[in-house]
């Protein structure tokens, strides 16, 4: 069925103004993409190597904070800094698990404490939408605020909010946002549904393993959107899909002609493709099918053998490509298939999560 | 494109009635829902009321259509948001560009908390279909893959004000000719998380809430769904009875506190200014407010401070229908949406139940009778949350 | 008082701030420590689960929890034995 676009009918560039990403790499502060890459696998898990979150956090807020908070802070930050901006226009994330391991703490309490003399702090920590509130108290801002909540489709939601939000002009800069956290009764639970790999694998393994499964992996990756090129801009976002459920390989190709073509772009002028393969041979064969029959020839690049796979995983993939953008190079890390070319002007970022749920992000150098 | 947005329908169910007549009809008999928990099992069953949908979730599953080992979250979602769609008369869900916003604060957690006690005992143990829908976005998907509705299907969750969100996103589709028509509102369903959650902030009431009173002594939690129906200018003439339209909307947040609201209810004061702004209506064309009015010592003083500075002297008729409801979270925004944009076609005006004393910070009481047939062209409706999170809606007539 | 100062620190999770720091008359709210009404909600729990005093109306934290010697003296005052 046919999917209108929002880019089409813009009038406007949406410049990435600065980003900021807190994930399994160090990758915590400004520059470019990390020169030394060794993301810790716990097994079949992968868990953010956390900075030094009181770079942003005064120590008095830092200690009614979780994990998860702190990684959406930091990012949040770091993004802001880099665009120039104190207060943005706009703090819209996206999160498909919101804060898990408060969550897990509360409801154990409840369990073991037969509803008894439970305390408050880890309950009003636990609502999804207590990273965004707390990026507004820590920056006073008044401004619109608001937290997506839809699997893999977090960090897209809140991505069309942004853009819709930035294209009736009132707003200059909008903060947004995608983060998950992997906690231990997460990552058991999910394990007991048989989605990561049962032996051992490295990062340079994963994406040849041709086995099921993958690794499980977390982070938080913010963006300063607006309508403004900013002294750090070097990527504009060009365009933005999603797909719920294709019914087959073919329906998905036909689906990025489709998107190409409304935007005017030529299967040739993608310099780089950037996909979600995650090392699950089942699930990679969507990749396999894009890449054989719409990208035979391009560079390919890939991201979640780095930061594992989670529900807002494509926002860390989005960051990887403002970075290759910013640089112009393809990090040997990243790179897949083909090579790095001389000019990367045009990046496409296909990731789907599960099989069911596809997009399509495409970034414009500036 | 005008870009206007149209409430083509609306859909609700909650602890006062089964569908929207039923809970019209509780308005008109003063029926308040708050009483004994019947249907959750909790430590705390005798302690504070709650106002629970009445039907258990086999009643619930076959009025839905649905499996009845699913969630009570999803199952309130799919009766109110087919109760909306139908009352459109609009026919097959398929032959338009159709979307679902919804909003939701617990997700799946009704079912997690009871896999959790066994998993606890033994990482092994407990059922897995009991964690599969887990997800604030799972049941929404649930309810969507049930409706028909494929694209365009998304979940908000910004604690009580979510459900304002989601129509506020719903017009946004609209307007950018994304799709034609959103299905927009919200769902919660008690559980033992919440009710312990909200416990520990001590701001639950022993008895009957009393919103807006200066004895009010905390809310009542409750649970249900509602929805609107958005449909774009163009397809107007299809509904068989327009509703009113969506004029205004604006979301701000207070940055003042985690839970609490600011004294002088600054996010508010925003949220409300900015929904007029959009509208162009000035404070004194809004002839009634549905207030957020949870009953809470520091919501009610907030809002009613934050209405003073707006509106003073022109204070219209206003009412907290969670007096009747409790306060259903997540599913709040969009069941007081309905609740709302109904009194535009209608002139209803909703009643505060357990009404006495005037608070002493505000010059102004609530109305405490239900009547029909008033001149009511606009319509605010205030949800104000955890995380600071502010919205305010208008609905206006044609 | 020692042995309250420890349990504050543990109960709020006050990241580096040593028990022996806190003054006894130190301004516990706003100022000093510069806790809020979620820390005033977990040292109700804190009475309750260690001394098994309960507290009904959340209105009575400012005063009882002004200062750890006032929090102390509280105690004495309503402890009873298990």
């Amino acid at each position: 069925m046919f999917q209108p676009y929002i880019f089409n009918q813009l009038s406007m560039s949406i410049y990435i103004q600065g980003t900021g990403c807190v994930s399994p790499l160090e990758t915590a502060a400004e520059g470019p993409f990390p020169a030394v890459v060794n993301p810790a696998y716990d097994g079949a898990r992968l868990k953010v190597s956390d900075p030094d979150y009181k770079q942003w956090i005064d120590i008095k807020q830092i200690r009614r904070m979780s994990r998860i908070i702190k990684m959406g802070v930091a990012a949040a930050k770091l993004s802001l800094q880099e665009a120039g901006v104190q207060k943005p226009d706009a703090i819209i994330t996206g999160t498909a698990y919101g804060c898990l391991d408060d969550t897990g703490v509360f409801l154990s309490k409840m369990i073991n404490q037969q509803e008894e003399m439970l305390t408050p702090t880890s309950f009003i920590q636990s609502t999804h939408n207590t990273v965004a509130g707390q990026i507004a108290l820590m920056l006073s801002c008044h401004a619109y605020n608001n937290t997506f909540v839809h699997k893999g489709f977090s960090f897209e939601s809140a991505l069309l909010d942004s853009i819709m939000i930035l294209k009736e002009g009132k707003s200059k800069h909008i903060l947004m946002g995608g983060m998950d956290e992997l906690t231990t009764h997460s990552f058991n639970i999910i394990s007991r549904f048989n989605r990561f790999k049962k032996e051992p694998v490295t990062h340079n393994e994963l994406l040849h393993s041709a086995t099921p499964g993958t690794v499980a992996g977390e982070g938080a990756a913010c963006f300063v959107l607006g309508t403004e090129k900013g002294d750090n801009s070097h990527a504009r976002l060009t365009g933005l899909t999603t797909s719920y459920k294709p019914g087959s390989t073919a329906e998905i190709a036909a689906d990025i002609i489709a998107f190409l073509a409304v935007h005017e772009i030529a299967q040739e002028d993608i310099d780089l493709l950037i996909t979600g393969r995650n090392g699950d041979s089942e699930g990679d064969i969507w990749y396999d099918h894009v890449e054989r029959t719409l990208f035979p020839d391009q560079a390919v690049g890939c991201f979640k053998h780095l930061c594992g796979e989670y529900p807002t995983a494509v926002s860390f993939g989005m960051w990887v490509g403002c970075k290759v953008l910013s640089s112009g190079h393809i990090p040997a890390d990243v790179l897949f298939k083909g090579k790095t070319s001389e000019k990367i002007k045009k990046v496409l970022i296909y990731n789907h999560y599960k099989g069911t749920h596809h997009s399509l992000i495409l970034l414009t150098g500036c | 494109m005008t870009g206007e947005v149209w409430i083509g329908g609306g859909g609700v169910i909650c602890g006062i009635g089964d569908n929207l007549p039923a809970c019209i009809d509780a308005f008109r008999n003063m029926a308040t829902g708050a009483a004994t928990m019947e249907y959750l099992s909790s430590a705390h069953r005798g302690t504070y009321p709650v106002v629970e949908v009445r039907a258990d979730n086999a009643a619930l599953a076959a009025r839905a259509g649905m499996p009845a080992h699913i969630s009570r979250t999803a199952l309130l979602s799919k009766i109110a948001a087919q109760e909306a769609w139908d009352s459109t008369g609009l026919g097959e869900l398929r032959n338009y560009r159709v979307g679902f916003v919804s909003a939701n604060t617990v997700g799946g957690m009704d079912k997690t908390e009871d896999f959790f006690a066994d998993y606890l005992q033994d990482p092994q143990s407990g059922h897995l279909n009991q964690v599969l829908h887990h997800e604030c976005g799972s049941i929404t998907e649930l309810v969507a893959d049930a409706l028909g509705i494929r694209h365009h299907v998304t979940t908000i969750s910004t604690a009580c004000s979510s459900g304002a969100n989601a129509l506020m996103y719903g017009a946004r589709l609209i307007r950018n000719n994304m799709v034609d028509i959103v299905i927009a509102g919200g769902t919660d369903a008690l559980t033992r998380f919440t009710l312990n959650g909200f416990n520990t902030l001590m701001i639950l009431d022993q008895e009957s809430c009393r919103p807006f009173d200066d004895t009010r002594k905390g809310l009542n939690l409750g649970e249900g769904a509602g929805y609107v129906v958005l449909v774009k200018d163009e397809l107007k003439e299809l509904i068989r009875t327009p509703w009113c339209k969506l004029s205004g909307f604006a979301n701000a947040n207070d940055a003042y506190h985690q839970t609490a609201s600011s004294p002088d209810g600054i996010g508010n004061y925003l949220a409300m200014k900015g929904a007029l702004e959009m509208s162009g209506l000035k404070p004194e064309e809004i002839d009634y407010i549905n207030l957020h009015g949870t009953g809470t010592q520091n919501n009610d003083s907030s809002e009613g401070l934050a209405i003073e500075r707006l509106f003073s002297p022109h204070y219209p008729p206003l009412s907290s229908t969670k007096s009747f409801t409790g306060h259903t979270l997540g599913a709040s925004g969009g069941i007081e949406a309905v609740f709302s944009a109904l009194a535009v076609r209608e002139g209803y005006l909703y009643p505060n139940a357990n009404f006495g004393t005037r608070m002493k910070e505000v010059p102004f009481t609530p109305v405490t009778a239900f009547s029909e047939g008033n001149k009511v062209q606009h319509v605010m409706s205030n949800s104000f949350g955890f995380g600071g999170n502010c919205s305010s809606l208008i609905f206006s007539i044609s | 008082m020692a042995a309250l100062k420890a349990q504050i620190v543990e109960q709020l999770n006050l990241q580096e701030v040593k028990p022996e720091e806190i003054g006894d008359d130190q301004p516990l709210f706003k100022e000093g420590l510069g806790l809020d009404s979620i820390d005033a909600l977990e040292l109700i729990v804190l009475l309750q689960q260690n001394y098994n005093i309960r507290i009904a109306n959340p209105d009575q934290g400012p005063e009882i929890f002004r200062s750890v010697r006032t929090m102390a003296e509280f105690i004495t005052a309503h402890q009873t034995k298990q």
